[in-house]
């Protein structure tokens, strides 16, 4: 066995100079490629998954002030949040409510048509009163509502990561209504 | 008299008219397919029917400002190829049908009739022609009509309407009707995986390779019914009949965002319990939706069973109990749609079975 495996060596070595496959299998090359290529996919595969990140979110706040409760009328639905929060606050007879400005359809952006006094959604026309309740189109469920609470220096302060969904009797939580003392 | 047409038109173009019309239409042309086909002005007149409208219409303003829009263009001329092509098969098809009884072959198969060349250079060659024309074509509608870039989005505007792209009007549609997991996932899903079935619900061999229409009457009807009514109509809807606040406007009139629609929907349990029998909902589902989950029960489960002993007992003997019941659900779930939209339009009828409380409406 020795002798033969000598002999081999000895005939390759004499005969055509180094055998290349096997100069090749002694060197760790093949194995390197292979380690390196698994890095490279690794890494096109992180810096694909690190692409579904946005490197900037421009999300509006979740907690803010809207101002001091006398600052609005009663039975207003007030827009003015709509751009920089994403909530309709409305003042009704006995107090304020903030509802998300989120269609509970599929999530498009209604819009509150005063003359109507409804909200209504652009793309396959849910209506909502302005309560929040759903009551045309094919909107599941009523819009769903934020905490909101008077602050310490007076002012209305909505937190949108508390939200209220009447369906689970949320809208009866003291939190989802802030009541008007005056 | 031109104000009394388009109000005519426009009322035509209501939703649940323009449905049963669309659906009358389709009846009518297989069902009187010689006329439509071998009479030269009933033909003519059909093929010319869309041309027609579309060009008596552009004259409106209202439907000019619609028309013109860039992405609605390819939509009246789609409305163009479906017509034609659907007539063009038909006609095929009668002639093929008139052949068979005469005891010829079809067109296709007869050596008399053939006509054949070579793939090179016949084929190849007017395949060359027609990449360059529809190369030119397409470079020069790119160029005279720019595709219509917006804005940048902007998560707290939605635009007013707001439509999906052309080929997704039809689902865009049924969103309307359905829950949307129904709508959203369910029946586009059944859609795809109904369209990969044919092959194995149709076994019917009659048709490979040559038009015709009396040898697989039934199989080309429900299909068309699929195409037509279902998709290419609920398109065209979506295309030039919705507008702002996603509400439906005649051809004709002006896309007023504050037309007032009343539109305020109802359960089925709500108008047992508090129209008809005048007390509250019960606060348990099971009672409240009771009537909506047996006529679903009914519908999908007795239906079935009740055709495959009568109206539908051939297809039945047929395919066996496996295919017939993957079929008849398929064919039970198209036929909810008109059904679904029919009972909004008329009686705003929003679910059958209301249970949120389960995520779970029909
Ligand atoms: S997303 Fe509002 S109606 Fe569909």
């Amino acid at each position: 066995m020795a002798e033969a495996k000598a002999q081999k060596a000895a005939g390759t070595a004499a005969g055509t100079g180094t055998n290349r496959r096997e100069f090749l299998a002694s060197f760790p090359f093949v194995t390197a490629a292979w380690v390196a290529m698994t890095g490279a996919l690794a890494g096109v595969g992180a810096a694909t998954l690190r692409f579904l990140y946005p490197n900037v979110l421009y999300e509006p706040p979740q907690q803010f002030k809207i101002g001091l409760p006398t600052d609005f009328q009663v039975g207003e639905v007030s827009t003015a949040f709509k751009d920089r929060f994403g909530v309709w606050v409305v003042r009704n007879d006995e107090g304020f409510y903030a509802l998300i400005t989120v269609c509970t359809h599929l999530g498009c952006t209604p819009n509150w048509l005063a003359t109507e006094n409804k909200f209504k959604c652009p793309c396959h026309g849910s209506g909502f009163y302005s309560s929040g309740i759903n009551f045309e189109g094919p909107a599941p469920r009523p819009l769903e509502r934020a905490a909101i609470a008077l602050a310490d220096d007076g002012q209305i302060q909505v937190d949108k990561s508390q939200k209220y969904l009447f369906e689970q009797g949320g809208w009866d939580d003291p939190s989802s209504f802030l009541p008007f003392t005056a | 008299m031109i104000d009394l047409l388009r109000g005519f038109m426009n009322w035509l173009f209501e939703p649940s008219i323009a449905l049963t019309l669309t659906i009358v239409a389709v009846w009518a042309l297989y069902r009187y397919r010689r006329v439509c086909t071998q009479n030269k002005i009933v033909g003519g007149l059909i093929v010319a029917s869309p041309l027609l409208f579309f060009f008596f219409s552009a004259f409106d303003p209202n439907f000019w400002i619609q028309f013109k829009r860039p992405d609605n263009i390819p939509i009246a001329g789609m409305m163009f190829l479906v017509v034609f092509f659907t007539w063009f098969a038909l006609k095929l098809a009668v002639d093929n049908d008139d052949r068979i009884r005469e005891g010829r072959p079809p067109k296709e198969a007869d050596p008399e009739e053939e006509e054949k060349v070579f793939v090179w250079p016949d084929l190849v060659y007017t395949e060359l022609l027609c990449l360059l024309l529809v190369s030119i074509l397409l470079v020069v509608w790119s160029i005279l009509i720019p595709a219509p870039l917006e804005e940048p989005a902007n998560p707290q505007l939605t635009p007013n309407p707001s439509k999906a792209p052309w080929y997704f009007l039809g689902l865009q549609e049924i969103l309307v009707y359905f829950d949307p997991w129904l709508a959203g996932v369910v029946i586009p899903t059944f859609i795809i995986i109904g369209l990969m079935a044919i092959p194995y619900i149709d076994t019917n061999e009659k048709g490979n390779g040559y038009y015709t229409y009396e040898e697989r009457k039934s199989e080309i009807f429900l299909f068309q019914f699929g195409f037509i009514v279902l998709w290419v109509f609920l398109v065209f809807e979506g295309t030039f009949l919705r507008g702002p606040n996603w509400n439906f406007y005649g051809p004709y009139e002006y896309w007023d965002p504050h037309k007032l629609v009343p539109l305020t929907n109802i359960n089925l349990s709500e108008v047992l319990w508090a129209r008809w029998l005048g007390i509250g909902l019960p606060s348990f589902w099971l009672v409240r939706e009771f009537v909506g989950i047996v006529l679903m029960l009914l519908y999908f489960v007795a239906l079935p069973v009740w055709l495959a002993r009568g109206f539908l007992r051939r297809y039945y003997d047929q395919m066996g109990l496996m295919r017939y019941v993957i079929f008849s659900h398929l064919l039970l779930w198209m036929v909810m749609i008109p059904i679904k939209m029919y009972l909004r339009w008329t009686i705003n009828l929003k679910y059958f079975v209301a249970i949120p409380e389960l995520l779970f409406n029909i």
